[in-house]
């Protein structure tokens, strides 16, 4: 066969499988992906799936089964809250105050979370919000 | 004049050298004038001991605790151990930014230095190139606000806030100026590229003076890559390495397009193919790493990382955009110039593979990168952010990784343009054999076929290590039989005189050792999660776990009160090791309440138990929440209030009141210890339940050992042979001579 025309058309097989692989890659995506809801956005209106909720950490309790039960306040209005129940992993940084993100489903205005999907993000050492948290600034008065 | 002072000076003197030296060096680059070049060049080493006195006044200032300095108060305090003030450093903004800079003006003199008799057309568009950055960098230093590492304050406070607990871990403290030198390094090739398209200069010579610093890069690369996962998988007590975070993710990308070009270039230099390709996969490289340094200051995903939003995340994105769109212009516009000279005759030769691997290694950094920024894209496409988890990243990376463990195997056995039928079947004969060996053993012998694709990964990567021992045993065999100087010493030979090749295949057995352990561990781990009290015993896979007692410390340097346990591991009932787990909880506050230690920081201490098939690991974390405790806890701090505040709190501005404060303060300091003691004695009367979770993960050390295999690998790699040496001197007296007969 001409070099040529072998080389286009090697050309279009390839380009051709890329497109295929790419359209799955993105249509996959879509389907595979959990929406990200802050608890003002959940309390008004409840998704039907699975959701990533987000927000601070107001109060935490520990159940006697070792399950463990949170509420989370919107970082935008933290009259905004909504608790959670979860059980499995607890991140080192997890505590009152913490930004979390958690994975779960919304049952009668509790979220149902996923074992082990509690994510605690870490102060950051390159934003200001380290430096403002409360918790660990020191106290001058005394 | 302060040192911080003159370190400040030092500072804008090396923004001063940089932009010299680009003015220069284009000057010179224009013109055709060497001295300009030479004298940009100099400025260049200017700005490195600039740079070097900067890092130099502020570590002092870390070491002698001088609170003055924002950066030093914000991030150390007097009792910050040595080891941690020293490398608090790059844990800030400004820090980390210094080092970029630092770095980069160290490597960019070390790459001139080593080109000045080379190269002539290329040189000064790459100084200018390298400059520019540090322009860049210095320039954000200076004018982005927050970002200057001299910032001082006023008054100055007492006490510093300290590291973050989490981060006084060894692995922490080498990890960043790993990965920056990483990025950094990358910023080399890439200038040289850029000189190279702007010179019209597109042969093999700017890839011959550059390709130490690439794979310099990617060895620091690597090494910053394995100290994160493993501070990730002893320090956070979850028990893993890696969870496909965006700040995780930032540092894979460049390292696997790195990779890619590492291999691609030798496509070039040995058969003229790939030209354009080459300088698309160094700007992409580079853009990645500047990506990286972006990801962590941008505030734009959302990670484990709380990443803010500060003022140098705009500008380090137009660097970005700068650095795409200028060097896809340029490559365009010198595409005349970039045709291969050859074309791939045959799919079963050398090139062809390393071309397959390439694409295979885009491919895993495409995935990446759209994983990582899905969010962005849904919020564009959809107008709801949505995340993508570990199991979709899990989807699409285990294939691809499966493919090019494979194609690792295949490409060193075949031979530029292409293999006879013949000599395919001798040298793929052998490692295909040993290949479903191993394969029938693992089905016939193991449970590895309810996981197909680590099946997969294990029987592929017994054919590429059983190619690769070949090709170590083949080099040998014929050096032995050349000079009869017995296998081993023939060994090393061999591997000393084609250092690049051998380095190269020792990469391979180490980065295949780590894909069979992330396969292992990732598909065949044990994981349990048990509430014990002292006394308690649980089960999980081969082993036993019997929580012996509970233990209670408190340190008053670190005021650090622990929680811990000892545990014994049995296994068929005999004790395999006596494991110490336990939870640090940090003071957040000198309030002096009991509250104060379960506010502040937690870390874990892990319990581990490993060896060569795999490992035991155990984290704990005491029920705090507990009512009778929340209880102790509220009351006893209620009580320290009642003791020690008066119904008028004294002045401290007025004479007396400083000092009639500071009894108060040594009053609840009494009373919060004596708290502290009831409740550790609380815990070790085992009145406090504590939540265990135990992983028995398969070959995990394997990572480890087989990044240091592939570390070790590049080192052999990057070392110069005698040839090059001599071929460097020969340079110096070329260029000497030509000098000496312009005099003349």
């Amino acid at each position: 066969m001409d070099p040529d025309r072998k080389r286009k058309i090697r050309l279009v097989v390839a380009l051709s499988v890329a497109v295929l692989l790419a359209t799955a890659l993105v249509w996959t995506s879509f389907n595979a992906s959990t929406e990200a809801k802050s608890p003002s956005e959940l309390l008004a209106a409840t998704p039907a799936g699975a959701v990533d909720a987000y927000g601070k950490v107001v109060t935490e309790e520990t159940l006697p089964d070792g399950s463990r039960e949170f509420v989370i306040a919107d970082p935008e209005d933290t009259s905004q809250t909504v608790p959670v129940e979860y059980e499995g992993q607890v991140p080192d940084p997890f505590r009152e105050g913490r930004d979390v993100i958690v994975t779960g489903l919304m049952v009668d205005g509790t979220l149902v979370a996923e074992k082990d999907s509690l994510i605690t993000k870490c102060p950051s050492k390159f934003s200001d919000e380290a430096e403002d948290d409360p918790n660990i600034v020191i106290d001058e008065s005394l | 004049m302060s040192s911080i002072d003159a370190g400040f000076a030092c500072l804008i003197a090396a923004f001063v050298a940089f932009a010299y030296g680009a003015a220069a060096s284009i000057w010179g680059g224009r013109n055709a004038d060497r001295r300009w070049v030479d004298s940009a060049r100099r400025g260049v080493y200017a700005a490195a001991i600039l740079l070097t006195l900067c890092v130099v006044v502020l570590e002092a200032a870390f070491l002698r605790s001088d609170f003055s300095v924002a950066l030093v108060a914000d991030h150390s305090s007097t009792t910050t151990p040595t080891l941690y003030k020293m490398t608090a450093l790059w844990g800030s903004q400004g820090g980390s930014i210094l080092l970029w800079a630092w770095v980069l003006s160290i490597a960019s003199s070390g790459v001139l230095f080593a080109t000045r008799h080379k190269h002539r057309e290329v040189v000064p568009w790459a100084t200018a190139v390298l400059c520019g950055l540090g322009i860049f960098f210095t320039g954000l230093m200076l004018l982005a606000g927050g970002a200057n590492p001299f910032d001082r304050l006023s008054p100055v406070p007492a006490e510093g806030l300290g590291l973050n607990p989490l981060l006084r871990h060894p692995a922490m403290a080498i990890h960043p100026p790993m990965l920056y030198s990483g990025y950094v390094l990358f910023s080399i090739p890439f200038a040289f590229a850029i000189g190279a398209l702007v010179a019209r200069r597109l042969d093999t010579s700017w890839i011959r003076s550059t390709r130490r610093f690439g794979l310099l890069a990617w060895i620091f690369l690597s090494v910053g890559i394995l100290l994160g996962a493993g501070w990730s998988y002893v320090e956070l007590g979850w028990g893993g390495y890696w969870g496909w975070d965006p700040v995780e993710n930032a540092s894979l990308m460049p390292w696997l397009v790195g990779t890619a070009f590492l291999h691609s270039i030798m496509v070039q230099e040995r058969r003229g193919m790939l030209k354009v390709w080459n300088v698309s996969l160094i700007c992409v490289t580079f853009a990645l790493s500047l990506l990286g340094t972006f990801l962590v200051r941008s505030g734009i995903l959302q990670s484990i990382h709380a990443f803010g939003e500060s003022t140098v995340g705009t500008p380090l994105l137009v660097l970005i955009a700068l650095v795409l769109a200028g060097s896809t212009a340029l490559i365009i516009s010198r595409l005349g110039d970039l045709r291969a000279e050859r074309r791939v005759e045959s799919m079963a030769s050398r090139e062809a593979v390393f071309l397959v691997n390439n694409v295979l290694l885009i491919g895993l950094a495409f995935i990446i990168f759209y994983g990582t920024f899905f969010p962005l894209i849904a919020e564009a496409v959809t107008g709801e952010r949505s995340t993508l988890a570990a199991p979709w990243f899990d989807r699409y990376v285990t294939p691809l990784a499966i493919l090019v463990v494979l194609f690792t195997g295949i490409g060193p056995l075949l031979a530029w343009r292409q293999i006879s039928a013949g000599r395919a079947l001798r040298l793929f004969g052998p490692p295909v054999a040993f290949a479903a060996v191993v394969l029938v053993a693992l089905i016939a012998f193991t449970d590895s076929a309810s996981e197909p694709g680590a099946l997969i990964m294990f029987t592929f990567a017994a054919f590429a290590l059983a190619g690769l021992l070949g090709e170590f045993v083949r080099g040998a065999t014929a050096q032995n039989a050349l000079t009869g100087d017995g296998w081993a010493l023939s060994l090393g030979r061999v591997v000393v005189r084609n250092r690049r090749r051998y380095g190269g295949y020792t990469v391979h057995v180490g980065i295949i050792l780590a894909f069979v352990s992330i396969a292992a561990s990732s598909s065949f781990q044990n994981t349990d999660d048990v509430r014990m009290l002292p006394g308690d015993s649980t089960t999980v896979g081969d082993y036993e776990l019997t929580y012996v007692r509970p233990e209670a410390y408190r340190d008053f340097d670190e005021d650090r009160l622990t929680f811990g346990s000892v545990v014994e591991v049995r296994r068929d009932g005999e004790l395999v090791e006596t494991l110490t787990p336990s939870r640090n909880y940090y003071s957040s506050s000198s309030t002096g309440t009991v509250r104060s230690f379960f506010e502040g920081e937690a870390t874990s201490e892990v319990g581990r138990s490993g060896g060569a098939a795999e490992d035991f690991w155990t984290a704990m974390r005491p029920d705090l929440t507990e009512p009778a405790i929340e209880n102790f806890i509220a009351t006893a701090d209620r009580r320290i209030d009642e003791a020690t505040i008066p119904e008028v709190l004294p002045d401290p501005e007025t004479p007396g009141g400083a000092e009639a404060m500071r009894g108060i303060a040594e009053a609840r300091s009494e009373f919060q210890g004596l708290a502290i003691t009831n409740l550790e004695e609380r815990f070790e009367n085992g009145e406090i339940p504590v939540d265990f979770r135990i992983n028995v993960n398969p070959l995990v050390i394997w990572i480890w050992v087989g990044g240091a295999i592939g570390v070790i690998g590049g080192l052999i790699a990057a070392w110069p042979t005698a040839s090059a040496k001599r071929r460097r001197v020969s340079d110096v007296y070329a260029a000497r001579l030509a000098k000496d007969l312009g005099r003349a």
